[in-house]
């Protein structure tokens, strides 16, 4: 019998890529689950079509680089970027637009770069963000109400409405609430902003009806993917923390501002936090790299969100430090053992 | 007073691997029985390989040194038993290469008889160097997995060494040479730590042993209680089991909270680092003379029937021990040496159990399965809090995939253990440490590629500056030459006077052919002058300033040198009288030399008259000197050597036609005879080169193959004359000879 | 006028000022030499085998510097060579020129085949590096670990008893391959999938 002949490690810790992307997928069904209940099926559909969409890109663009499709399919990781896509996208998007964004997402952000490991900008973000950018009526206008606002949305009307057309969009549709808080702070006082209905019921104590609970959704599988080891602590508190320490700082006053409580759990924030950022592909890789990466998508959603133009700002956030990434991993290598300082920077040649 | 050191730092990084220990720990160590033979590789630690000091067929006592180190760093060998060098020869060694290297086979004899030792009883109280002096010539190396020759650790100043570790944290999985060593000779192991600490002499002694080998510490701890080191250095430092703890960088982590310096060695930071397995080596060297020639060694695997531990010989081959284990060849996938984290496969069982061997793992295909095919990075990071270095694991996989060596360099990829943690946990079945082994070898040769192409470019630049040198030289020489040679025809204005005159006297004594005996002796002239002229400027080179007297003395020499020549030319004369009747006699067969001598005679002639001239115009030119007389001494010097050219070649000639078998002309067949194999083979090279090209030019149809064709027929009529000549003169060498 | 003379006055101060400062600047950061030609024969094998046509490294270096010569003509160093000269001067790589030689897959040595060396000494005078040790009518032999493989030794040899032969891997110069197990490789399922 031929012995083989292989270079150590001859253990190894069991699982592989695939495994890890399940495990994500398996994090964000709460979410996924909160943001059902409240904003109905558009969701479900969107993420359907999303992943449909994404595996038959991946497997023809697999097929056209010549590489084994079902090597790659199984990593998982076509279906994670189109399921964060579908997330991120209104759940009445039209379909046109959803293919639009997936497509963009999987050959051009993906595998024009190279395919998995080798893009410098997180997919998903880049499809939403090219979606955003080109057609900004449909994605501002097609979330729904929160569940409790509005009739809840049949099946058949929501394959409707994405697949055929938007008539009775208004019935269903409405601002969200950092949108609405962020226009109508110039004009009201917080507390006349917070009577409307999508912060939830006068008195109580909900802070937005509905993303409040999408949120800790998120949150809480976030924290299992940590607990699994899956990342580490260090960009989703750099991030939190940062986007909290500015709206804190900027937005003390929520007669002028949004209060840091809007910021961390409303709009894609923990979604963002744990399931965008975390994307190790395009995110920094060094610890204190990590910090600095995470920190700088916590300001830049803050400063997109205060006085930028757009609702949301994870996904322009998110990308604006993929860029910083590699120039930051140069510059914050650990110290390395045994050595009296860590190695900053370029090669130097002397 | 507690035997526990209870500061135990941690290490950033590492991870928690199956351990696999109790299989084979169930038993107790067995000795292995005596292989069929024993094969020793003269490299078994780091440093220079030893030198065999037997030959082939000698009969050897059981720990004779066989091989001698070389250097400080490297180590003895000794013979594992009593028996017969069978073989010194390239053999399979355990190496991740599967590559060859020197061996030495012993057969055993069977009697097993020890060469006459001793050990020292009180070495206690013996000075430290002696006990040092002992290790060294034991040939003991760490036994650990590294290798390193253990004296060369000791030898640290004992001024500056402040611990002591003793390393039994056996962090790797199925390994348990040294749980088991401890659990059944802790007794020996203390003893052997005492005499480290006796060389050594450092305030505190740390043995770092993992959590997990519970019967170990509590053996150790009965055995320190009842040691006759009283002042309780030794204290068990029992660490978390976490792989990689018991690398030796991380331990001294663990235990002291310190960091080796990159580049250097523990002992810069006060601490010496021994195995276990070692302190238990050198214990049995010190007290009881026996040199490292056996060692514990585990097999295990789920191939193996009962794993367990063995006290195998050095040099046991892999082949002999496994059977023992019985090893089941049918499941046995992967044969493993070392730890399943840093061991290497063997796909030779042949090779022999060295000095590092503490494992061997005969893993089946479930136990290990075959890795699976290499995913994508996706930079997860979770080599990065794996990696004991704190490296980035997966930057340093991009660089080493893309070759870019500069920023693998950067990130100090260098310092990376090969520990495997990172490929351990990488869940896209990367085989990292490939990559980085393959890294590394990259830069080891690029390194080696600058340091030679430096040392190219040193050599050639002092290549050209020494042909720089040469030609500055030469035309020094040259100018030199001139000037002297100016400086002596003034002088001679005066000399030629008396120089002719004595010339004279000599051609009215021979009356016979005045003109001719002038006329050589005049060449001879010329020729001591163009000597002489040499001379002077060596001198002239040589004292620089004192340049009239050495002239002075040139001159005389030169006139003296002259009346000698004229002598000798008058002796030439009557010689030459007789000779053409005998030459004319015995030459009539072979008209070439004749003809030769006539030629040249004329050649000389002429050449001579031109000389004279040459000289009458310089003597009439006196004062012009230095242009005039350049062209002159130029032009003598070639005449001469072309003289001299003739000389030669009618004496060749002379030995060619063996007419004049004289004495002085035997010795110059031999070279001739060389000079013409060379012109033959030069020739039949040259030859075989037209050819060559006629060949090619006829392929591509050329049009100057009838250019070639005649060039190479030309080729082969030299070939064929200068065989012609090559027979010629062996048969005239063989007639001398005769 | 006065807004004038202050004017002027300014514009000479500042010319001043940076005059002295580039000045200084000149003196202080001095550059002795062509930094950029040591830099080219640095990247350069030093095998000095003049396939490049240049007498030596140096030359050539001095050459691509000047800017009169491309930068692929050293079959010795191959593309990894003209590679990093691209990257130092900034240019685009060029593949190697074939006229000049091509690169050899392993690095090579001279090896003389001792019983039929005739001692003529040719070699010894051809070899850049004097790697070739010999005397006249005396058997050669190279020093293999100073020879650069350059092969200018085998023409001028009479007799042809000069090999070149790749350098063998020893014990210490092993290194492990880059894993070959690539998943664009090994197209398993490339059949189902067409």
């Amino acid at each position: 019998m031929k012995l083989l002949n292989i270079s150590s490690p001859h253990l190894t810790r069991p699982g592989n890529t695939g495994g890890v992307m399940q495990q994500v997928i398996l994090a964000m069904i709460p979410g996924i689950a909160a943001l059902t209940y409240y904003f109905g099926v558009g969701h479900l559909i969107q993420i359907a079509l999303a992943i449909t969409v994404a595996l038959i890109a991946e497997a023809a663009v697999l097929y056209v680089r010549r590489k084994p499709i079902g090597f790659f399919l199984k990593d998982y990781s076509a279906v994670v970027t189109a399921i964060l896509l579908a997330l991120a996208l209104p759940p009445l998007t039209p379909w046109w637009v959803t293919t639009v964004a997936v497509l963009f997402a999987i050959v051009v952000a993906k595998h024009l770069y190279g395919g998995l490991g080798q893009n410098p900008f997180n997919p998903a973000m880049i499809g939403f963000a090219l979606v955003l950018i080109s057609f900004p009526i449909p994605m501002t206008t097609s979330w729904t109400a929160p569940a409790d606002l509005a009739a809840s949305l049949s099946v058949g009307d929501a394959l409707s409405m994405i697949f055929f057309g938007r008539e009775q969009i208004d019935a269903f549709t409405m601002a969200t609430p950092l949108d609405y808080y962020k226009h109508q702070v110039a004009v009201q006082t917080a507390d006349e902003i917070l009577l409307n209905p999508i912060f939830g019921p006068a008195e109580s104590s909900h802070i937005a009806l509905g993303w409040e609970w999408i949120n800790l959704a998120f949150l809480a599988g976030g924290l299992y993917l940590l607990w699994r080891k899956i990342f580490t602590w260090h960009i989703p508190v750099s991030y939190l923390g940062a986007l909290f320490v500015c709206a804190i700082l900027f937005g003390w006053d929520a007669d002028t501002a949004v209060p840091a409580s809007l910021h961390l759990l409303a709009g894609a924030t923990m979604l963002g936090a744990f399931f965008i950022a975390t994307d190790p592909v395009t995110a920094s890789t060094t610890p204190l790299g990590k910090l600095i990466y995470g920190a700088g998508i916590g300001i830049f959603i803050y400063v997109i969100r205060a006085w930028g133009s757009y609702p949301d700002a994870v996904a322009f956030a998110v990308l604006l430090m993929n860029f910083a990434a590699p120039f930051i991993d140069q510059y914050t290598q650990p110290r390395t053992y045994g050595h009296a300082k860590a190695k900053r920077g370029l090669a130097s040649k002397d | 007073m507690s035997l526990m050191h209870t500061q135990i730092f941690d290490f950033k990084g590492g991870v928690h691997p199956a351990e696999n220990k109790q299989q084979s720990t169930e038993l107790p160590i067995a000795c292995a029985p005596m292989p069929s033979k024993l094969v020793l590789p003269i490299a078994q630690h780091i440093g220079a390989p030893a030198e065999p000091t037997v030959t082939l067929g000698q009969q050897v006592l059981k720990g004779q040194v066989i091989a001698e180190a070389q250097g400080f760093v490297s180590a003895n060998l000794h013979a594992p038993t009593s028996g017969t060098v069978s073989a010194i020869e390239l053999r399979a060694i355990p190496h991740q290469s599967g590559m060859s290297d020197w061996c030495i086979e012993i057969t055993p004899d069977g009697q097993d008889q020890w060469i006459e030792h001793a050990g020292i009883v009180d070495f206690l109280d013996v000075e430290p160097s002696v006990l040092l002096e002992r290790i060294q010539q034991s040939g003991i190396s760490g036994l650990g997995g590294a290798g390193f020759p253990s004296h060369v650790k000791l030898a640290a100043d004992p001024a500056k060494i402040d611990t002591l570790i003793i390393n039994a944290a056996e962090c790797e999985p199925y390994i348990t040479a040294d749980d088991v060593l401890m659990r059944e000779r802790a007794a020996e192991i203390i003893q052997g730590i005492e005499i480290l600490l006796r060389i050594v002499n450092p305030k505190q002694c740390l043995i770092g042993i993992e959590d997990n080998k519970p019967e170990a510490i509590e053996a150790l701890t009965k055995a320190i209680q009842v040691s006759r080191d009283d002042t309780h250095l030794i204290k068990l430092a029992v660490v978390p089991t976490k792989y990689p703890s018991g690398g030796e960088k991380q331990l001294i982590n663990l235990l002291t909270g310190q960091e080796v310096p990159v580049g250097g060695i523990p002992a810069d930071i006060g601490i010496v680092c021994q195995n276990v397995g070692t302190a238990y080596a050198i214990y049995h060297a010190v007290a009881k003379g026996e040199p490292l020639i056996s060692r514990i060694t585990t097999v295990t695997g789920a191939a193996c029937a009962q794993p367990r531990n063995y006290e195998v010989l050095l040099g046991t081959p892999v082949s002999e021990l496994l059977p023992l284990a019985g090893v089941d060849h049918n499941q046995m996938n992967r044969l493993i040496m070392g730890g399943p984290m840093m061991g290497f496969t063997l796909n030779n069982e042949e090779v022999p159990v060295v000095k590092t061997t503490n494992c061997l793992i005969a893993a089946s295909r479930n136990e290990l399965p075959d890795p699976a095919a290499e995913q994508a990075c996706i930079r997860c990071g979770m080599c990065v809090e794996a990696c004991p270095a704190q490296l980035l694991p997966q930057q340093l996989y991009w660089y080493a995939k893309s070759d870019n060596l500069e920023q693998l360099e950067t990130h100090n990829l260098m310092d990376c253990i090969e520990c495997g943690a990172c490929a351990f946990v990488c869940p896209s079945n990367i085989p990292l440490v490939q990559y980085y082994r393959y890294g590394k070898g990259e830069l080891n040769q690029a390194r080696a590629d600058k340091q030679k192409s430096d040392r190219a470019k040193e050599r050639f630049e002092a290549r050209l500056a020494r042909q720089e040198r040469e030609a500055a030289e030469k035309e020094a020489k040259r100018k030199a030459r001139a000037e002297a040679a100016a400086k002596k025809q003034a002088e001679k204005k005066a000399a030629p006077a008396t120089a002719t005159g004595t010339s004279a006297d000599a051609a009215q004594a021979n009356a016979a052919q005045p003109d001719m005996a002038l006329l050589q002796k005049k060449l001879d002239a010329a020729k001591l002058a163009i000597e002489k002229s040499k001379e002077k400027l060596a001198a002239a080179e040589a004292e620089g300033s004192d340049k009239v007297e050495a002239f002075k003395l040139a001159v005389e020499k030169s006139t003296q040198k002259m009346k000698d020549a004229a002598k000798a030319i008058a002796e030439a004369k009557k010689a030459a009288k007789a000779a053409p009747a005998a030459n004319g006699a015995s030459d009539k067969g072979d008209p070439n030399s004749p003809e030769r001598l006539k030629n040249k005679l004329e050649l000389a002639e002429a050449r001579l008259k031109a000389a004279q001239d040459r000289l009458a115009e310089a003597e009439q030119q006196g004062s012009d000197k230095v242009d005039a007389l350049k062209t002159a001494v130029e032009k003598q010097q070639e005449r001469v050597s072309e003289a001299k050219a003739a000389y030669e070649q009618a004496s060749s000639s002379a030995s060619n036609s063996a007419s004049t078998p004289a004495s002085r002309v035997e010795p110059e067949p031999v070279s001739d005879l060389a000079a013409f194999e060379q012109k033959v083979l030069a020739a039949q090279t040259r030859v075989d080169k037209a050819q060559e090209r006629l060949a090619m030019a006829q392929e591509q149809n050329l049009d100057t193959v009838a250019a070639l064709q005649t060039g190479l027929e030309k080729q082969l009529a030299k070939l064929a004359e200068a065989k012609a000549a090559l027979e010629q003169a062996q048969a005239g060498a063989q007639e001398v000879k005769s | 006028m006065t807004v004038v003379l202050i004017a002027i006055a300014a514009l000479v101060g500042l010319s001043l000022i940076f005059g002295a400062v580039l000045g200084f600047a000149a003196i202080r950061f001095k550059v002795e030499g062509n930094p950029v030609i040591d830099q080219i024969d640095a990247l350069l094998p030093q095998t000095q085998c003049g396939q490049c046509s240049y007498p030596g490294c140096r030359p050539y270096a001095e050459a691509i510097a000047e800017g009169e010569e491309k930068i692929n003509k050293c079959p010795p160093g191959g593309e990894a060579t003209i590679q990093a000269i691209a990257d130092l001067l900034g240019v685009e790589p060029e593949p190697l020129d074939a006229e000049h030689g091509e690169e050899k897959a392993s690095k090579m040595v001279a090896v003389i085949r001792e019983d039929e060396c005739i001692g003529c000494t040719k070699c010894i005078q051809a070899c850049p590096v004097d790697a070739i040790l010999g005397a006249a009518k005396q058997m050669h032999t190279v020093i293999a670990d100073e020879c650069t493989g350059c092969d200018l030794c085998l023409d001028p040899c009479p007799v042809d008893c000069i090999d070149m032969v790749p350098v063998a891997t020893t014990l210490q110069t092993w290194h492990w391959d880059l894993p070959q197990n690539n998943p664009s490789i090994i197209a398993t399922d490339r059949g189902q999938a067409a």
